[in-house]
């Protein structure tokens, strides 16, 4: 199973040819918002960056996971950080989650800065009792004698034809929880920003990451790529301004969101996407003040739609921007079961460009027939 | 899937280094080689494994008969004997003990030398630990707490053990070590604090009676879960360790506690990271109702060590001078050699689990009456202190009776102590307040304003 994943690796994390051609689309959109930018970097190349930046300046940061140090990472997201800094500050763990997650929070009650990597964060509930009761709740149970500085970070969401225990978005689950902050990085530069933000952060960080964003190309500034660029925990990103519906996503759905946004514009809808960044806090005031401009809200997650960011961001509209709307809010999550691993299945079971760009026109109250056929 | 992808890994390692294969004779049996009596069997069940996973690999050479395999990990001793190991060793590992019932030392024991002031000085914190026990559960009993946990019978645990440390090791407890807080000088007012929830409490209220904690005296606050402190005493071990500090981590838990997955990752981590850091179970005989006999089928905790590479000792932990000298040594080990350190004490939990449990409803009242006066841990260090004329009748009274005042004393000035602030439900999720807190704290300050009889009254705004 994890072969196929690798192999995805290999080809950039690109599953599919169909998301192949959508990348170019929007690669266009990101350059023509990016006018200046001088550079591309993969997310991947991001999220390394930003380790060895913040271990480099700090040295109570290290790293601990499986396979981080001898192997670069499951996703070579560590890549060279083992030869630079040493087994000390780059270690291969036993195959235990809640051995190196205690560990980890232990180490961090003491003054270090941990960072946890997870394989990916399916098995992270193999140890969500560190994440939730120690990490998130020490510093308020100790009223402030126990901080927990610490980063939990890994692959979420759903990737590509890997079945049920290796496809889930765990972000409304730690979202939950008080004492967590959790962020989901969509670009190079939330990557970088955001996994900054969270290495320097003094509350335990959740940082889900996606697989098949791994490899994808972002142009960046000269500013993101300044060893001092950090990014604010809990503000939104409007990725795309719009007046006539907001869409909000994080992670990948972002990706699909701007361009669903595309296909909108042809038919003369303009979306506003916001990327939400931060998941924990949320930026409620983002969200709000967008919504209140267009009237009309679309929500894209991977997530289970119970209880899910997309009913978290509807029950804040509904509290705070009611009289604001003119159409009902639309929440695109994945589908109520378990992922499952035929591709065909699969692919009905996570949002696609096409739902949101229905949803976005139901919202609207345009004709959806030819927007199926978009 | 995790280990399914690192057995691919291992396995195309070795296919790239086939010279771990291929022996030279300089590998072959060492007899000083410190794996091979212990890996004897495992050695002889290896090939069989191997060889249908790695038949294209020669595996072992041989010469005059003698046979050993140069495995990842370290050579192994192969043998054509099919041979399993016994699922526990002919005789229980014995148990460490200087004094006898009758606080008598035993001959020809070794321990650590200790002094009449450090004796008299663990002697009453024993006592006190236990006449604070004592109060404190009656003030549970009339009401005025709403649980507590007693450490009764398991004195020299506590106090012995926190006698042998430094004030820089820095413990994780489970929850019936107080006795290391007393020792490092935490008041009987504050134990009383923390128990009444007042604002005066370090935790601020926010945790049950007996979850003590204090960054100060390098004590942290106690977790509710099952055995979730050791591996965090092993993550803060390597963090000394990073910062070579002369110091160890130390954790407590019982024989229930090492039935948890955590005891098991937190052994195992420590042993292959190297960390300072000593585990100590108090292996009490009961886990609220289960008895070890239904915990673990094997010979307690202590064989568990050598399984996972953790140097280890069984002592009577009814013995104070058995508990100060182990300890003593083991932290020499721990900090000096930087390595784990397995430490099972035998001792017996003299009380109920908590105020919540009856334990005769599951153990026979004769079994703890007897536990309670022959096997008392501290009624056995008065009688050698006694011996040594350290100690009579008139210090034992003169104690006591201080003790008995003094707690009734902090127990009275904690319940008048002003509970927390209503602020305090809001600080401390994050370092910093986040922006919907102080809203909702604001809003519920304009609702109490607004309508203050419909909230309780003993908040302080």
């Amino acid at each position: 199973m994890l072969g196929i994943i690798r192999r995805k690796i290999v080809t950039g994390g690109v599953p599919v040819s169909k998301f192949g051609d959508s990348l170019q689309k929007q690669s266009w959109v990101l350059s023509r918002c990016l006018s200046t930018a001088a550079k591309e970097i993969t997310v991947r190349e991001a999220l390394n960056t930003a380790l060895d930046e913040e271990m480099s300046a700090d040295p109570k940061v290290f790293l601990m996971g499986e396979e981080v140090g001898e192997y670069d990472g499951a996703y070579k997201i560590s890549k060279g950080l083992l030869e630079k800094y040493g087994p000390d500050r780059v270690i291969d763990t036993p195959i235990t989650e809640a051995g190196f997650t205690g560990i980890g929070v232990g180490a961090a009650y003491h003054g270090l800065r941990p960072v946890i990597e997870f394989m990916t964060f399916n098995f992270s509930m193999q140890a969500i009792d560190h994440i939730i009761n120690s990490a998130a709740k020490s510093n308020y149970m100790s009223a402030g004698q126990m901080n927990v500085p610490i980063v939990f970070r890994g692959p979420n969401g759903a990737a590509a034809g890997v079945g049920a225990q290796h496809s889930q978005c765990f972000a409304a689950w730690y979202a939950s929880c008080p004492g967590l902050k959790v962020l989901s990085p969509y670009s190079s530069e939330d990557a970088r920003g955001l996994l900054k933000a969270a290495i320097r952060d003094p509350d335990p960080v959740v940082f889900l990451e996606n697989e098949l964003l791994y490899g994808q190309s972002f142009p960046v500034s000269a500013e993101v790529l300044d060893s001092s660029f950090c990014l604010p925990i809990g503000k939104a990103k409007i990725e795309r301004e719009g007046k006539d519906v907001t869409i909000t996503a994080y992670s990948k759905m972002v990706g699909y969101a701007l361009q669903a946004a595309d296909i909108l514009a042809k038919d003369g809808i303009s979306a506003e996407v916001i990327n939400l960044r931060s998941i924990r806090p949320l930026d409620r005031a983002a969200i709000n003040a967008s919504v209140r401009k267009t009237n009309r809200l679309v929500t894209v997650e991977e997530g289970f739609p119970q209880h899910g960011v997309g009913a978290e961001i509807c029950a804040s509209i509904v509290e705070e921007s009611f009289g604001y709307l003119d159409a009902p809010v639309e929440r695109i999550a994945g589908a109520d079961v378990p992922m499952p691993y035929a591709a065909n299945l699969e692919r009905l079971a996570v949002p696609q460009v096409e739902d949101i760009v229905r949803a976005a026109k139901r919202t609207c109250y345009r004709s959806v027939a030819k927007a199926a056929n978009a | 899937m995790a280990t399914h992808f690192t057995k691919t890994r291992i396995l195309s390692r070795v296919k790239a280094n086939k010279s771990l294969w291929s022996l030279p004779s300089t590998l072959l049996s060492n007899p000083s080689s410190p794996t091979k009596p212990q890996n004897v069997i495992l050695g002889r069940l290896v090939p069989f494994f191997l060889a249908r996973r790695y038949e294209s690999v020669e595996a072992c050479n041989v010469e005059d008969g003698d046979q050993v395999l140069d495995f990842p990990g370290g050579r192994v001793a192969l043998s054509p004997e099919m041979r399993f190991i016994p699922e526990s060793a002919q005789e229980r590992i014995s148990c460490y003990r200087v004094l006898d019932d009758r606080g008598q030392l035993i001959d020809g024991s070794t321990f650590k030398d200790i002094s009449k002031e450090l004796a008299i000085k663990m002697y009453s914190q024993m006592v006190t630990l236990q006449v604070m026990d004592t109060i404190f559960y009656e003030a549970q009993r009339q009401g005025r707490i709403s649980f507590y946990l007693t450490s009764i019978g398991e004195e020299a645990i506590n106090i012995a053990s926190a006698a042998a440390l430094t004030g820089d090791d820095v413990v994780f407890p489970q929850y019936r070590e107080p006795g290391i807080l007393l020792w490092r000088g935490f008041t009987l007012q504050e134990f009383a604090n923390q128990c009444f929830g007042n604002k005066a409490d370090y935790g601020k209220g926010r945790q049950m009676p007996i979850h003590y904690g204090s960054n100060k005296l390098n004590y942290f606050t106690v977790s509710s879960p099952i055995a979730t402190q050791i591996p965090h005493a092993v993550g803060a071990a390597y963090s000394l360790k990073m910062d070579k500090r002369n110091a160890c981590a130390v954790t407590f838990f019982g024989d229930g506690g090492t039935s948890e997955g955590d005891f098991h990752a937190a052994m195992n981590f420590a042993a292959v990271m190297d960390v300072p850091v000593i585990f100590i179970c108090r292996n009490n005989g009961w886990a609220i109702s289960t008895p070890t006999s239904e915990q673990f089928k094997s010979d307690g905790v202590v064989v568990r060590g050598q399984a996972y590479g953790i140097r280890s000792i069984r002592i009577d932990g009814n013995d104070a001078l058995a508990v100060y000298s182990a300890v003593h040594a083991a932290r020499d080990m721990a900090v000096s050699e930087c390595r784990p350190i397995l430490i099972e004490a035998l001792t017996y939990r003299a009380g109920h689990h908590s105020t919540s449990d009856d334990s005769t409803k599951y153990r026979s009242a004769d079994e703890i009456e007897h536990w309670r006066t022959s096997r008392d841990p501290t009624a056995r260090f008065r009688k050698w202190i006694e011996r040594n004329d350290w100690w009579c009748d008139v210090d034992e009274s003169a104690l006591r009776t201080n003790l008995r005042k003094e707690l009734l004393h902090a127990i009275q000035v904690a319940e008048k102590v002003e509970k927390p602030l209503l602020k305090e439900l809001f600080t401390d999720v994050y370092d910093e307040l986040p922006s919907n807190l102080s809203e909702q704290e604001r809003e519920l300050r304009r609702l109490i304003e607004n309508r203050p009889s419909d909230f309780p009254a003993d908040v302080p705004l």
